[in-house]
């Protein structure tokens, strides 16, 4: 077909006799080049502010990043030392808030792919997963404090601040569960299935392990989020100051579940608007310390997806 | 009952499955003898699929799906029964695609019986050894029980399937079309495996190729549009003069 062809038409003849591109192929090759110059173009521009904020941010810190910044509390007012305090602070709240809401949020999951039928109960449950991911911060703090700080009976303290974080998480964690969950094949269940295993023995033995690797990702991807939020803590448990030890096995455990505690987002936004007299640098360093957190938090999720890629078993 | 034949080992009375606004079966009564190679054959989307599922219950997963009429499984009415694992384990399933589970070669035999709680390793040992035997996998396999069963080749995946369906130890055995992903020369080597195995157990073999039907089955029936049309020995399927004037078009090529 293609030596008639090449006899009969005059421009793709030359061209196939010749094995040169003619018009079109020529025309097709530059533009094939100005959309990967465009799409690279726009991908660099990505990148370009992420570089710039870490570059500022740093730059700006140098003078005050040090090990005794990261393990010495706040002192004179907040015009100088450390953050040690929200630091732990940070740690305890995205810690409790994960152990709250991992185990709901999975669970909620597993259900949702694996049990419930297509009907109005679980398509309103959906709607209301993705709405509640949808819902802003801001909402979600005025929520806490009615629920866990008011109606709970928490107080204002950590318990009622990581309860309103994993309240936040948890329609992310839900629905990066379902998708992992949905990944397994479905004719691995009807395997199962058909050799007498029940739902349960298929999820626990075959879909459960091949999608951990996505539900953890997902879990440990809301770190990051529930570090960075100031709203959600501010009403229901962050504190302006608090004295509490730096020193010694004392200062790893400086906060009960029911005692207010500093936050690393929450200082940051008091130092930078709310005291005088802090110097720059300490306002950067405190951002470079919280990004540090994010970005290490992001870094360790992909390297852990990458090795569970690297085992994938179909 | 409709026919007298003695002892159908599955029988189907007068069943209608629909999914939603589509009727897949349409009244079919159907009595399959113990200890044969009953065929089933018929063009695509005749309803082969869904009889199958209707002997373990796998048509309870599928979502819409209405069941209408009785079967029956060594005279037990499956909708009666409590125990709907029970059933599955006395039917092993074969489905046209190779599943290979994301576990061993071995864990993969040894799935099922692990899930009706056998756990003695030398039980465990035995019973992999000998589905895979009857599988016809086991020279390929002794030797890498510890491989991911998803690593084998597709015709490996395949009996790799069969041995499993095979590990619970059913009396009925059902292949859908099992030979489409494989070469011929591992489909001559199930067939052999099955001509085996129908001493001890029921062979239903779903199949599009008609002469596999031909060689391999004792009675064969065939489907069309959701009905059953004809159901014979073998020979009398195959001859000049089927009962139905569509048999003879279907099983010599002039449509489907």
């Amino acid at each position: 077909m293609a030596s008639e062809a090449a006899t009969t038409t005059g421009v793709h003849a030359d061209a196939f006799r010749r094995f040169t591109a003619g018009p079109v192929e020529r025309r097709k090759a530059l533009v094939e080049r100005l959309v990967a110059c465009l799409l690279g173009g726009v991908t660099v521009l990505l990148v370009l502010p992420l570089i710039a904020i870490l570059t500022t941010l740093v730059a700006k810190a140098w003078p005050v990043l040090s090990w005794a910044f990261i393990t010495e509390n706040p002192q004179t007012y907040m015009t100088s030392g450390g953050i040690w305090a929200p630091l732990v602070g940070t740690f305890y709240l995205v810690f409790i808030s994960l152990a709250v809401a991992a185990p709901i949020g999975v669970l909620a999951g597993v259900y949702l792919n694996e049990y419930a039928g297509e009907n109005w109960l679980t398509r309103l449950v959906n709607l209301a997963v993705v709405n509640l991911a949808g819902v802003p911060s801001i909402v979600h703090a005025l929520f806490g404090v009615g629920a866990f700080v008011l109606f709970a009976g928490f107080g204002r303290s950590v318990l009622a601040a990581a309860c309103t974080l994993a309240v936040m998480t948890l329609p992310v964690i839900i629905t990066s569960t379902k998708e992992a969950l949905s990944a397994v094949p479905q004719s691995f269940r009807e395997a199962c299935w058909n050799m007498g295993a029940s739902r349960w023995q298929t999820i626990r033995t075959i879909v459960l392990p091949n999608a951990i690797s996505g539900i953890l990702t997902g879990v440990i991807l809301q770190v990051s989020r529930a570090a960075g939020e100031t709203a959600p803590i501010l009403f229901t448990g962050a504190v302006f100051y608090v004295a509490v030890p730096d020193r010694g096995l004392a200062s790893f455990l400086p906060y009960g579940l029911l005692d207010r505690c500093m936050a690393l987002s929450y200082h940051l936004f008091t130092i930078s608007t709310q005291v005088t007299g802090v110097s720059d640098a300490l306002q950067y360093g405190t951002a470079v310390v919280l990004i540090g957190l994010v970005v290490s938090v992001n870094l360790a999720s992909i390297a852990f997806r990458v090795y569970l890629r690297s085992r994938k078993r179909w | 009952m409709v026919t007298d034949s003695v002892d159908p080992h599955i029988a189907f009375q007068n069943v209608s499955v629909s999914y939603g606004r589509k009727v897949a079966l349409d009244r079919v009564t159907l009595e399959i003898p113990r200890h044969e190679i009953f065929g089933i054959i018929g063009p695509a989307n005749s309803g082969k699929t869904t009889l199958l599922k209707c002997i373990n219950r796998m048509i309870d997963f599928a979502p819409a799906a209405k069941v209408v009429g009785r079967v029956f499984v060594g005279g037990d009415d499956v909708y009666q029964m409590t125990n709907v694992f029970g059933l599955r384990r006395r039917i092993g399933m074969v489905f046209p695609l190779p599943v290979g589970l994301p576990l061993s070669v071995y864990d993969n035999v040894a799935y099922a019986p692990r899930m009706a709680g056998l756990t003695r390793r030398d039980e465990l040992d035995e019973l992999v050894e000998t589905c895979l035997r009857q599988a016809a996998l086991w020279d390929e396999v002794k030797d890498r029980m510890q491989l991911l069963g998803t690593r084998l080749s597709g015709g490996q995946q395949q009996r790799l399937t069969i041995a499993r369906a095979l590990s619970h130890r059913p009396e009925i055995l059902c292949l859908d079309e099992f030979s489409i992903a494989v070469d011929p020369v591992t489909t001559m080597k199930i067939e052999d495996v099955l001509l085996e195995l129908k001493q001890r157990v029921t062979i239903v073999l779903v199949t599009n190729l008609v002469q596999q039907a031909r060689r391999l089955a004792d009675r064969v029936a065939f489907l069309n549009d959701s009905r059953l049309i004809e159901v014979g020995p073998t020979d009398q399927i195959f001859s000049e003069q089927p009962a139905e004037r569509l048999t003879f078009d279907y099983v010599r090529g002039h449509f489907g």
